[in-house]
């Protein structure tokens, strides 16, 4: 499996504290790769910088081959990037159904297209039910679905998920985990994520980049990381691994 | 047919609100139109006839900045409002011309010198403010822009119409007995009212800074400016405060509009162009900067009356919206201004 | 075509809606002249509501300086005619573009760098009194002493060059309301529309999404603008003289927000609802004020602005929301 998305020794502070620390890394196209740490050690951050929300001060993000960094959140969009918000950000006077849409319209010219490929979109993320009820209306984990079904209606190559779990019940959280699993296995959707929640890191990465102050500290697969002297000392603490 | 079409044609040809305001000429009585006003009066005739001295530029400009001082201190009240509850006073304008026709009134009753109702009108302007915050405004914070600037815009509307309704709309004016005097400094000639105006629009001015300076208050105000709900957690009232600082801005615009007086008369059209005029001022200078908001208010004085006797005077409004578009473009945290949080 | 446009709509509301056409396609025939007068100023603010509303309603910008289109649109074809003979219809032609392509110029200045909200609407009435002062002292058209169309008797509708009976007007006006309508409603179920809307609600994650913020809203101006300038077009011949401190005023932009905003920012039927309840409420003030015999001036903008309150507070989503959820209308488009 070649890089999808290749960053490297990339940068990126903010008047004075160092956000991102030289951190390369590679998702290999396919995988399920996890990025973990504690807070402010600058998950979000990187995914802004591949996301394009700002460039980075240093280094080089390629997707696909092509170097990405710098580019506008809508070109990165159209290149096959898709994202989510750590708060999420419906359009909220819109339907379910407008606001995935709007995702899939990117691709589809057709109103009638959009429309039943977002149908389509909404019977995986289990919300087609909901798709008439306009999105303020949602309950946070539907919320949190429709934001993975915005995401997923433009048809990504690559979908980064910030924290999405965040705020779920286990249940729930498993719900998601499963989707997302079979997206990547019927699809092979390479999903790019940032948890604290354990559970879903174990279930779903194949490979896990540890972060602490902007610096990678560890990388590798999660049995392997979670063990890992330094993840356990600035982050997970001994009785985290379940 | 007394229709509607020759109402509203009537309706807006009143509102002459884009002429230019007065240019300066030392000893002039003071019933010429202000900003607001009809056509200005051209440059003199000694004035077009031979090269202009340099003292009649530094008249015409320290008459500019004595006139922008106060100019500065109405936009302070609108600075502080939209510094601290981050509403757009549509009605910043109107309220002033409520202070004007105040003084107005109570000029023509006891015949009490503006200067002297300073104090009791941005009292009043200030429980004004207070009570418009606190009844209306405060449950307009949480929702879209649009809604407050309606707000605003409605209260405008409500404000302009009750006083043509009362007052008329023709111009009124207070005339002073000090009206004609000016004094000699150097070369200069300076207008007494011009002179006054300014000292007493920096005094209240210093006085604003001292509160948001050295007082508990003035500091609780500055932390609900820049974090809100850090001061809802810290305990702070928000609510009261922000009702506390629209009565203060309102109380700075009452006084500046009372000082004014000495300067222009009132018409109950005025509101409208000393909206916009505090905003361009306010933008330019910086939003949220007090300091900010005299320089420009300065800045916008000398232009006006510099314009006013090196072109035709309707281009300097040209200049003061140019500016602001300058400002908007390159620079909108203002000339002071701090960058947008 | 047809069936797409009214896909959607109850039955109800159809019926309705065929009803009130029928009422306003008969209505000059039973009209008194006055009463025309104050139907044409509707449909004129109707029409201009729903090209404001382009902006504004779909894609979030707030103009606060839409005069400038009209003034631009009327001065171009008023000034064509005067000058050159040229007739209304191609004065258009003319107009259209360059009111378009002063929104285009505001458009892109706010838009690259970043002017938004407050500071969007200061720089809309920036422009629009800029263009003020700017026609008060150019003398091809008039200056501030203003420019004046030759009046002929109407002894025949001349609808080429426009002159002709107020009832000729009302229909131009009545064909380009329903039109504006009939277009807003089709950009709306647009992809287009999908995009403004996503823009009006979330620019940030409409860019996340994959949506150029930055060409559709500069879309959105130029329609909006362009569509302004039609009513402009409209206003100089209906008027026959335009006055630089009348046509860019502030007090001309106001009301040309009032409509949409009193009737309901984004919707469709939102700008003409609007309307209809503003002029209703002056007319009714006007004729209260006169039976009563306390006509003094100020009175009937003084309640305006109070009923404006009223709904600013009570029903700040506009009076069709609040109308089409009593009547059962839901269904029809946002």
């Amino acid at each position: 499996m070649s890089a999808l998305l290749a960053v490297d020794n990339v940068s990126k502070r903010f008047r004075g504290l160092v956000a991102v620390d030289r951190v390369s890394f590679e998702v290999p196209e396919g995988s399920i790769f996890a990025a973990i740490g504690p807070n402010g050690a600058g998950k979000t951050t990187l995914f802004n910088l591949i996301a394009g929300v700002f460039a980075p001060d240093a280094g080089g993000i390629a997707f696909a081959g092509e170097r990405i960094e710098g580019l506008k959140p809508d070109h990165i969009c159209r290149r096959g990037i898709g994202r989510t918000f750590q708060i999420v950000r419906p359009f909220p006077a819109l339907s379910v159904e407008d606001n995935v849409i709007v995702g899939a319209l990117l691709h589809c010219r057709h109103l009638g297209a959009a429309r039943d490929y977002a149908h389509d979109v909404l019977r995986r993320l289990d919300l087609y039910d909901k798709r008439l009820h306009p999105a303020a209306a949602l309950t946070l984990p539907d919320r949190k679905r429709l934001e993975v079904a915005r995401a997923l209606a433009t048809d990504p190559k690559l979908l980064l998920l910030d924290e999405v779990m965040a705020g779920l019940r286990p249940t729930e959280t498993d719900r998601i985990v499963a989707i997302l699993k079979e997206l990547n296995r019927e699809r092979g959707l390479t999903i790019l994520l940032i948890e604290h929640v354990m559970r879903a890191v174990m279930a779903l990465a194949g490979q896990v980049l540890v972060l602490h102050h902007g610096a990678k500290i560890a990388e590798g697969a999660p049995e392997e990381v979670v063990r890992d002297p330094a993840v356990i000392d600035s982050y997970l603490g001994a009785e985290a691994i379940e | 047919m007394a229709g509607l079409v020759p109402a509203i044609h009537a309706f807006l040809a009143r509102e002459k609100t884009w002429m230019p305001g007065t240019s300066v000429q030392p000893g002039r009585p003071k019933a010429e139109p202000g900003w607001p006003g009809m056509k200005a009066a051209k440059p003199s005739q000694a004035a077009r006839t031979r090269p202009m001295p340099l003292s009649l530029y530094l008249n015409v400009a320290v008459g500019g900045v004595l006139t922008g001082l106060v100019y500065g201190l109405m936009a302070l009240g609108l600075s502080v409002i939209f510094g601290v509850v981050r509403v757009v006073n549509f009605a910043h304008g109107e309220m002033m011309t409520i202070a004007m026709y105040i003084a107005v009134t109570l000029f023509a009753a006891f015949h009490l010198d503006p200067l002297l109702m300073l104090v009791p009108i941005a009292a009043v302007m200030f429980a004004f403010g207070y009570l418009l915050q606190a009844g209306m405004i405060n449950a307009f914070i949480t929702r879209p822009e649009h809604s407050q600037f309606l707000l605003l815009i409605s209260v405008a509307i409500i404000i302009g119409n009750t006083l043509l309704i009362l007052f008329g709309p023709d111009a009124q004016n207070v005339q002073v007995a000090y009206a004609f005097d000016s004094y000699a400094i150097g070369p200069l000639i300076i207008d007494a009212t011009k002179l006054y105006a300014g000292i007493v629009a920096v005094v209240v001015a210093a006085a604003l800074f001292a509160f948001f300076r050295y007082t508990t208050l003035g500091t609780a105000i500055r932390a609900c400016a820049d974090n809100y709900t850090g001061a809802q957690v810290v305990g702070l009232d928000v609510k009261r405060l922000y009702a506390l600082t629209f009565g203060l801005g309102s109380a700075c615009v009452g006084a500046a509009g009372t000082i004014l007086l000495l300067l222009f008369d009132v018409t109950p059209a005025a509101g409208a162009s000393y909206t916009l005029l505090a905003f361009v001022i306010v933008i330019t200078g910086g939003l949220g900067s007090m300091p900010g908001a005299l320089l420009g208010g300065v800045l916008i004085g000398l232009t006006e009356a510099m314009a006013g006797l090196l072109f035709t005077p309707s281009a300097k409004t040209m200049f003061a919206f140019a500016l602001l578009v300058v400002v908007l473009l390159f620079r909108p945290q203002g000339i002071m201004g701090k960058r947008a949080a | 075509m047809i069936g797409r446009l009214i896909e959607g709509v109850p039955r109800r509301g159809l019926v309705l809606l065929a009803l009130v056409l029928a009422l306003l396609v008969v209505a000059p025939l039973f009209a008194g002249d006055y009463l025309l007068t104050v139907l044409i100023l509707v449909l004129y603010f109707a029409y201009v509501g729903q090209a404001w509303n382009v902006m504004m309603g779909f894609a979030g910008q707030l103009s606060l300086g839409h005069a400038l289109y009209v003034g631009l649109g009327a001065y171009t074809a008023a000034a064509l005619y005067v000058h050159f003979g040229i007739g209304p219809w191609i004065g258009l032609l003319a107009a259209a573009p360059i009111a378009g392509l002063a929104g285009a110029f505001i458009g892109f200045l706010a838009f690259r760098f970043q002017v938004a909200g407050v500071y969007f609407a200061i720089l809309t009435i920036a422009f629009d009194q800029f263009a003020l002062v700017g026609f008060e002292h150019f003398t091809w058209t008039g200056a501030s002493a203003g420019l004046f169309l030759p009046v002929k008797q109407y002894a025949h509708n001349d609808l080429w060059h426009l002159r002709g009976h107020p009832a000729m007007f009302y229909y131009v006006l009545l064909v380009a309301t329903v039109l504006a309508y009939l277009f807003s409603r089709a950009l709306l179920q647009s992809r287009i529309g999908y995009f403004w809307l996503a823009i009006r609600e979330d620019e940030e994650a409409a860019r996340a999404s994959g949506i150029d913020t930055f060409r559709y809203k500069m879309l959105a101006v130029v329609i909006s603008a362009a569509m302004t300038s039609f009513a402009g077009v409209i206003y100089a011949f209906y008027y026959n003289n335009l006055f630089p401190a009348q046509v860019f005023g502030i007090e001309h932009s106001i009301q040309i927000i009032l409509a949409p905003i009193v009737g309901g920012i984004g919707t469709l039927f939102g700008p003409i609802l609007g309307t209809v309840v503003i002029e209703a409420i002056a007319e009714g003030t006007r004729s209260l004020m006169g039976w009563v015999g306390f006509d003094v001036p100020g009175t009937k903008q003084l309640t305006l602005g109070m009923i404006l309150l009223f709904i600013i507070i009570a029903a700040p989503h506009g009076v069709w929301p609040w109308l089409s959820a009593r009547l059962r209308l839901t269904g029809k488009p946002k």
